[in-house]
């Protein structure tokens, strides 16, 4: 027995190698609520929960390759992600398919994908590795630069037009530079001048941008064409109650009022049939898989590290956040999934291969102890 | 080279992780503000979002249009619509359908034929909301469904309108039928940008002028928000943006005298194409066997449509323009009208004809033992001397008949506006170098010209292409269109959109050419081939037998009726139009398999002449249109 148990063990062992326990139960722990939620979100049709279940099968294979490779191995994808990104935004510009009014997807060979998707690791990537760079020397200058490298991602997104992804994308950014140690008084003047530009970028929006944004200001208004997202899942997580209606239960999605209930608005189905006790819980687990990406962050060798790791930790918080806020109406209806549990293969593969990295930079932290 | 970075930058790193720990702030306030609001929303206003979710559903229903009706020329109404309730499955909403089906049963009548018809639709329609099990229901049994439909969770009695030709069978060419619409349909509709109007549409022109004019007399559909309850019934209507009926589509067609054609056909295969020489309008339009389009407008009885199918007689196809056939001696006066425009023929030539015509070691037999002796142009027309036309088509050369018989419109569609015309042949050196693979036989031999020259041959025309060919020739040369719709009313504006005679082309021809033909045709009508058919004719009539060979007889074989296979039968074919002056009326008839072109398309054209020159109806066949009484009052005239 022991014979055959112990290749079976070192295999096991070497699987394990690399990968942060507590990570990897948070994620999985998401992804498990998520395949309910799209179980009841399908009519219990399960062939799109099989299809789910094969996307994280890969996202998984691409979060433990990823955990193997070391910080200062993945530095050198920086720019070539980074460039193969602009790219794809190029592609995806001149080729891609319109879906819904917007030049977001791209086709390769069977499958299609949101080239955006590609930057929103591959910026905050760009920008650990620049900042890394130019650590010793960090003077405004470079944080221009740093703002032109993520200005650029972020207009092509815009134009698709995107608003959500762009601006989420922008975030991811901004929060590289701001860890990157930019002043307080820069980050001031800074936001003095964004609020003047503010009317600017107003003009800037596309209409339905605009209404989107207007409308969360009184839904009510138009509760058939631009307010109705809002209405109907704001009554479905009302209607859910303390404890829910039960798995499956959720009258409102079943009823097809809740639009897009795969995919962005998946947290009206489950907050409707979990209840306020389903909501805590998916909180905490956030908050606990945030914290711990911050821990590895604050402990992280280099200052790519560091930086990467902050990025992808506030990213999914900010995903989490903009996302929940919009399905429970407190923030404008943009088009961001629910980490872990929105219906999409990209969408999943982008944060298993941010968990990877967490999970690789973790591993490598021992630097700064010898 | 880390270690010295990370000595270096101990401040900045004392600063990295007080960031951290502001962003961690700001993870748990804004996580916060969502607890509250999640507070807020389930447990403080939870009572009030519940009874939302409850009572407060909105569904956006579309309301479909309804269907713009068909009339003939009279304002005879040839397609309506009733309203009829139908029992509709959710089968989202149903558990146990089968147990469900068994239920239903005890209160209407369901036959194995209905359940039969539902698992198919079933099958074949996945997403469908709601589908038919039964249709038509009776008062009695709406009445008792309505009672006791508290017990059916996910049936539900709807009133829908149904389509319903009061004439059955009659001008089921024409007029088509409808169908349930299916994927091809939903295709097509997407790609013709129209898919949003056909919301809730359930059923589609599927032939004739149900199809071709689907869109005119669709209308545009409505929307309602109904507030539905938990079971997702309508409660109540909140708003309704009303539907706007299609459009009513006037034909040409003159019922009565379809009607008459028809009944003059009898059992007979064939078909037979009236045109109005002025304008191209089409005044009968018949191809026989037909069918009865009420059979299709619930989800035709897959029995029925399996017969349809399997028919010999396919009675669906209509013959009249997608029928092709050789024809016959009807092709000569456009051959007598070809050789005297291009010249080859004099009103005085003669030939003699000795009952044979001797071509490249080949004789070419007439059909009468012996010949007609001396035969001038007119003569050949009257007494269809089959010896003048091989040699008149010898002399012509087969590209100069094709040149001149594709201005009568032959070998081409016509343009009607029915789906699946045929194109027939024309043939030509060109058509047989396309038609052909092997070089030998792309090659146009001479003699084949021969029996071109009497319709035979290659030669294949649809009845409405000769019914056109006959049209140009009576009115001078001008070619017409043929269509069947007069106008396009718009109900609610009051709109009235005329379909104009299309002018297709004008043939030059001389009129002394064409006056000579007509009364040729006269000719054959007073003392020719069809002098029986219409004996004590009191209007004037021109007129061409024709009779085309279903199977070839050999050389030194003679045709012998008796001996051939009902179906193997010559063709039986008949042109004319009347009166002589300024024509009204110009016909094309094919009685498939029905011998003599005398014999059987002849009779049948001076019934439906009688009818449409003086008004007379046949005996046997009542005054008034069927099961309609309103129609009957403003249809008879």
């Amino acid at each position: 027995m022991d014979v055959a148990g112990l290749p079976l063990r070192r295999i096991g062992l070497r699987i394990a190698e690399g990968i942060d326990q507590t990570l990897l139960v948070l994620v999985l722990a998401l992804s498990m609520l998520g395949l309910a939620a799209l179980f009841s979100a399908s009519y219990e049709n399960p062939s799109r929960v099989l299809g789910q279940l094969a996307n994280l099968g890969l996202a998984l294979a691409a979060m433990w390759l990823v955990a193997q490779i070391s910080p200062q191995t993945l530095m050198r994808f920086a720019v070539p992600a980074y460039l193969a990104g602009l790219v794809l935004l190029v592609a995806v510009a001149l080729f891609g398919d319109v879906v819904n009014g917007a030049r977001r997807w791209l086709h390769v060979g069977v499958t299609r994908f949101q080239p955006s998707e590609v930057m929103k690791l591959a910026l905050p990537m760009l920008l650990a590795w620049y900042f890394h760079k130019h650590e010793a020397s960090l003077r405004l200058r470079d944080f221009a630069v740093a703002a032109v490298l993520l200005v650029i991602p972020v207009a092509f997104i815009l134009r698709q037009p995107d608003l959500g992804t762009a601006a989420l994308v922008g975030a991811v950014g901004f929060i590289a530079i701001f860890f990157a140690g930019i002043s307080w008084r820069v980050l001031g003047v800074l936001g003095g001048l964004g609020l003047a530009v503010l009317p600017l970028a107003w003009g800037m929006l596309r209409d339905y941008q605009r209404q989107r944004i207007l409308m969360l200001l009184d839904p009510t208004q138009d509760p058939l064409g631009a307010g109705y997202h809002i209405i109907q899942s704001t009554i479905a997580v009302g209607s859910g109650g303390p404890w829910g209606k039960g798995w499956l239960n959720g009258t409102q999605a079943h009823l097809e009022f809740i639009p897009e209930r795969h995919t962005d608005f998946i947290f009206a189905v489950y907050s409707e049939e979990f209840g306020l006790l389903g909501n805590l819980v998916l909180l905490v687990l956030y908050s606990l898989l945030i914290a711990r990406g911050l821990v590895i962050a604050a402990n992280a060798a280099t200052v790519f590290a560091r930086i990467l790791a902050v990025s992808i930790a506030l990213m999914t918080f900010i995903y989490a956040f903009v996302n929940m806020g919009m399905v429970s109406g407190i923030l404008p209806v943009v088009g961001v999934p629910l980490p872990f549990l929105s219906y999409g293969g990209t969408a999943l593969l982008t944060l298993f291969i941010g968990t990877g990295i967490l999970m690789s930079v973790q591993k490598h932290r021992t630097l700064v102890q010898t | 080279m880390q270690i010295t970075e990370i000595r270096d930058s101990g401040a900045e790193l004392r600063q990295f992780q007080l960031r951290i720990g502001i962003a961690g702030f700001a993870v748990l306030a804004a996580f916060a503000l969502l607890t509250l609001r999640f507070f807020y929303l389930q447990v403080v206003q939870h009572e009030a979002y519940r009874a939302k979710a409850e009572e407060n559903r909105i569904s956006i229903v579309p309301v479909s249009p309804y269907r713009g009706l068909i009339l003939d020329r009279n304002a005879v109404v040839i397609a309506r619509n009733y309203s009829g309730y139908t029992l509709e499955i959710f089968p989202r909403r149903v558990k146990d359908l089968s147990g469900t089906i068994d239920r239903l049963s005890e209160l209407v009548d369901i036959q194995p034929r209905d359940r039969f018809r539902f698992r198919k639709l079933l099958q074949e329609t996945r997403n469908a909301e709601s589908l038919p099990i039964r249709n038509r229901l009776s008062d009695e049994e709406a009445a008792r469904f309505a009672v006791r439909r508290y017990q059916f969770e996910g049936v539900e009695l709807k009133a829908r309108l149904f389509r319903q030709y009061p004439f059955g069978d009659v001008g089921s060419h024409v007029l088509g039928y409808m169908g349930r619409v299916d994927q091809a349909d939903l295709a097509r509709l997407e790609s013709e940008g129209v898919f949003a109007n056909y919301r809730g549409t359930e059923y589609i022109g599927k032939a004739g002028i149900e199809a071709s004019y689907q869109h005119e007399l669709h209308g545009t559909t409505g929307f309602e928000q109904v507030e539905i309850d938990a079971a997702g019934r309508g409660i109540r209507s909140l708003s309704r943006q009303a539907s706007q009926p299609g459009n009513n589509i006037m034909l040409t067609l003159d019922m009565r005298l379809q009607q008459v054609a028809e009944a003059a056909f009898g059992e007979r295969r064939g078909a037979l194409v009236a045109l109005d020489p002025s304008t191209g309008g089409v005044l009968a339009l018949v191809s026989k066997p037909g069918f009865d389009p009420n059979l299709f407008v619930d989800g035709i009885d897959p029995q029925y449509w399996s017969e349809l199918n399997a028919n010999i007689d396919k009675p669906l196809n209509n013959r009249a323009i997608s029928g092709v056939y050789p024809p016959g001696s009807t092709f000569k006066p456009f051959m007598a009208m070809a050789a005297l425009e291009s010249g080859k023929r004099k009103f005085s030539s003669t030939i003699h004809d000795p009952g044979y015509f001797d071509f490249g070691g080949r004789r070419f037999r007439d059909s009468k033992v012996g010949g007609h002796g001396t035969v001038d142009l007119m003569k050949s027309i009257v007494v269809s001397s089959d010896t003048y036309y091989y040699q008149l088509a010898n002399d012509m050369g087969i590209d100069a008949i094709a040149a001149f018989m594709r201005q009568l419109g032959l070998g081409a569609r016509t343009g009607i506006d029915l789906q699946n015309e045929a194109a027939g042949v024309l043939p030509s050196q060109e058509w047989k170098m396309k038609r052909f693979r092997q070089p030998e036989q792309q090659k146009w031999y001479p003699g084949e010209t021969i029996s071109i020259g009497i319709g035979q041959g290659y030669n294949a025309y649809t009845p409405i292409q000769l019914a056109q060919a006959m049209a140009t020739v009576a009115s001078g040369g001008t070619a017409y269109r043929p269509h069947l719709v007069a106008h396009i009313d718009n109900t609610r504006s009051g709109e009235r959109r005329s379909v104009d005679t299309e002018l297709l082309h004008r043939v030059p021809l001389r009129r002394e050419n064409v006056e000579f033909v007509k009364q040729a045709m006269a000719g054959v009508i007073k003392e020719g081939t069809g002098r029986w058919a219409f004996a004590g004719a009191s209007y004037s009539v021109g007129g061409k037998t024709g009779t085309a060979q279903v199977i070839a007889t050999k050389q030194n074989e003679k045709y012998d009726e008796k001996k051939v296979d009902e179906r193997l039968r010559d063709h039986s074919l008949f042109v004319a139009f009347a009166p002589l002056d300024s024509p009204r009326i110009a016909v094309a008839v094919v009685v498939e398999n029905g011998g003599f072109g005398a014999r059987a398309a002849a009779p049948i054209t001076r019934t439906v002449l009688d009818y449409f020159m003086l008004g007379k109806v046949p005996p046997g066949l009542a005054r008034g249109t069927p099961e309609d009484e309103g129609a009957e009052a403003r249809g008879s005239d």
